[in-house]
């Protein structure tokens, strides 16, 4: 009984102590709701202040506008487009004001109605606006971009975009082809009536019977690499023709040719070639389509190829005639190391080097072009090689004038015309 | 009309793009010509695929020398495009994250760079066969190469400090690179673009026409 009360007191006491720790944890939270809304009170009030601050300072400080905004039609293109050109904000590249980049506007009035038509980063001064019609009026404005705010030009004076006939940039290399097309035309002509045409005897051309030659005898393979580009390089359509004359030597002489390409059109083109090349030589029942065939488009991966090509099958002879880069000297080490005879041509400058060094012999530049005209003997593409000497002479005549002019401008402080003007579109 | 027809679409083609050159309205008959060729290469893409499968896949079948890296060949290309095309989780397959992606980086791309690689040592053994002097221009030849070289590395510029600023060998270097080997360079270059517009007008005028099976 005694015990009882004691747990009932103790019951109340402790009831006692939870009421008021209760009273005290809600009196706390209380107070600390009230201090944090008080203080989000107190941020909130501050927040507004600064974004405040901000937009006035926004509204009120913007970055300086560009200035001398001018727009004209962009020369010697097929019209639908105009320049427009600026000097930038003077708090373009630093300060509070930072200009974050360029809106344009453009507009058919001088006065509203500009329409957002681009962007251009910090830094820049003009910007093709290529959407234009063509003889229509058009105005622009550039807006200046910062984080404090944003300003505009005063508008532009009017311009229009034109179509011009004529792109008078290319005038000199215009008159320039007229004349090599011309005199190119005067020797094949000259040529077609019987005169001889004399051209010089290219090492590397002279050894091609070597080449199939030694293949023949050594009943080893003829391998001929085509470049690594497609049928839109200059340098592979020169090489494939150049393949055809080979091909026609091989069906002759009865040899072993090979060609792996690297470009699927350039498999097709080869093919055609070389079937016509057997064909013409009389031995179309030689001819097989595996003879050439496609590995892949990958530069490494076909020099790769090719490489192993050269190392199980030893092949006798080895033509890289057409356009090369880094593989150029991979191919032509290797193929050295297995003791074929190498004929290379490219008219890439960087790789020709590589050629020289490596290689029994190498068309250098403009002989890779003569080539086909050298192998077949054809008077009419002989004659075409002797119009190039006509541009070869206009071009040295124009560098030892030049020369000259520059010297005396340079040593009597003379105002002598500068050629190299003359040669800017080429 | 097998051979006229090609003749005749090179010279209709070949003129328009001269032309174009000049006159920029023709522009937009140029830019069509290129995509044409580009659609063209496109298509063109899948004969050579088909070649590839058909002339490995003989060699597999004939069991002919070599015919173990002809299997290689197919399974790589197999693999490769089934896990581009079916395994790239809604993804391109150039994405990265992609197993196709994956097997890029991690086993084409260091293959691709091996190859590469080698081309120093392949520089090196071609060099020591080209800069022999056996007559005056290889001789000419290697001691340029021998001034460019130490021209270019510290222990040219160390052994040449004594001398006065401008005659040291990176001086000499320079001078070679500038002036000699631009002059050749630019020599060979008018010969390459005048060869480039002789053999154009020679196939534009169907002179040439070893390119497109004919003599």
């Amino acid at each position: 009984m005694g015990k009882t009360k004691m747990v009932r007191q103790s019951h109340h006491h402790v009831g006692k102590l939870e009421n008021s720790f209760f009273i005290s944890f809600v009196l706390v939270s209380l107070l600390l709701s009230l201090c944090l809304f008080a203080l989000r009170s107190t941020l909130a009030e501050e927040v507004p202040t600064a974004q405040g601050e901000t937009a006035i300072q926004k509204d009120s400080v913007p970055p300086v506008p560009p200035t001398n905004v001018t727009a004209k039609d962009i020369p010697n293109d097929k019209g639908g487009a105009i320049t427009v050109s600026w000097e930038r904000s003077a708090d373009d590249g630093g300060g509070a004001k930072n200009v974050t980049g360029y809106e344009i506007l453009r507009s058919t009035k001088r006065d509203g109605g500009y329409e957002h038509i681009g962007n251009s980063p910090p830094g820049a001064t003009s910007f093709s606006d290529n959407a234009t019609k063509d003889k229509v009026l058009y105005f622009y404005k550039i807006r200046a971009l910062s984080s404090t705010g944003t300003s505009e030009s005063e508008p532009s004076a009017p311009a229009f975009s034109k179509r011009q006939w004529f792109n008078f940039s290319r005038l000199s290399l215009f008159i320039l082809s007229l004349i090599i097309g011309s005199a190119i035309f005067y020797f094949i002509e000259k040529a077609k009536s019987g005169k001889g045409v004399f051209i010089r005897k290219i090492a590397g051309l002279e050894a091609v019977d070597d080449a199939v030659g030694r293949a023949t005898e050594m009943g080893r393979k003829i391998i001929f690499i085509p470049g690594i580009m497609d049928m839109d390089s200059m340098q592979t359509i020169a090489g494939v023709t150049i393949l055809g004359r080979v091909a026609k030597l091989v069906a002759e002489y009865e040899a072993k040719l090979e060609v792996p390409v690297c470009r699927s059109l350039v498999m097709v083109t080869c093919r055609e070639v070389v079937k016509e090349a057997y064909l013409n030589a009389g031995r179309p029942d030689a001819y097989n389509d595996d003879m050439v065939y496609y590995l892949t488009d990958d530069q490494f991966a076909y020099a790769a190829a090719l490489d192993g090509l050269f190392l199980r099958d030893r092949p006798a002879a080895v033509f890289l005639q057409g356009q090369f880069y880094a593989e150029s000297l991979i191919l032509a080490e290797t193929a050295n190391s297995v003791g074929a005879i190498q004929i290379a041509g490219t008219a890439m400058p960087t790789q020709l080097p590589f050629f020289v060094a490596a290689c029994d012999y190498t068309l250098i530049g403009e002989e890779l072009f003569a080539a086909s005209a050298y192998l077949s003997k054809d008077p009419k593409l002989l004659g075409s090689l002797k119009g190039q000497d006509v541009g070869k002479f206009i071009f040295l005549l124009a560098i030892f004038i030049g020369a000259i002019l520059l010297t005396l401008n340079s040593v009597l402080g003379l105002n002598l015309p500068d050629l190299r003007e003359l040669f800017k579109g080429i | 009309m097998r051979r006229e027809v090609p003749l005749i679409l090179t010279a209709i083609v070949g003129i328009t793009m001269i032309i174009a050159h000049f006159i920029p309205p023709l522009n937009i008959l140029k830019n069509l010509f290129e995509d044409w060729f580009f659609i063209i290469a496109a298509f063109a893409i899948y004969l050579g695929i088909l070649n590839l499968i058909l002339v490995n896949g003989d060699k597999i079948y004939k069991k002919q020398k070599g015919w173990l890296f002809g299997a290689v060949v197919i399974l790589g290309f197999l693999v490769i495009t089934i896990i581009g095309i079916f395994f790239s989780g809604g993804k391109s397959f150039q994405d990265p994250g992609t197993p196709f992606y994956y097997i890029y980086m991690n086993l084409y791309y260091p293959l691709s760079a091996t190859m590469f690689a080698l081309l120093a040592f392949f520089v090196a053994s071609a060099s020591y066969r080209a800069f022999r002097a056996r007559n005056v221009e290889a001789t000419m030849l290697l001691l340029a190469a021998f001034i460019l070289m130490l021209g270019r590395v510290p222990i040219g510029e160390w052994i040449s400090a004594w001398l006065p600023e401008g005659y040291r060998l990176g001086d000499a270097a320079d001078w070679i690179m500038d002036f000699p080997m631009t002059a050749g360079q630019k020599a060979i270059m008018i010969g390459i673009a005048l060869g480039v517009v002789s053999s154009a007008l020679r196939v534009i005028l169907g002179l040439e026409r070893a390119y497109s099976a004919g003599e």
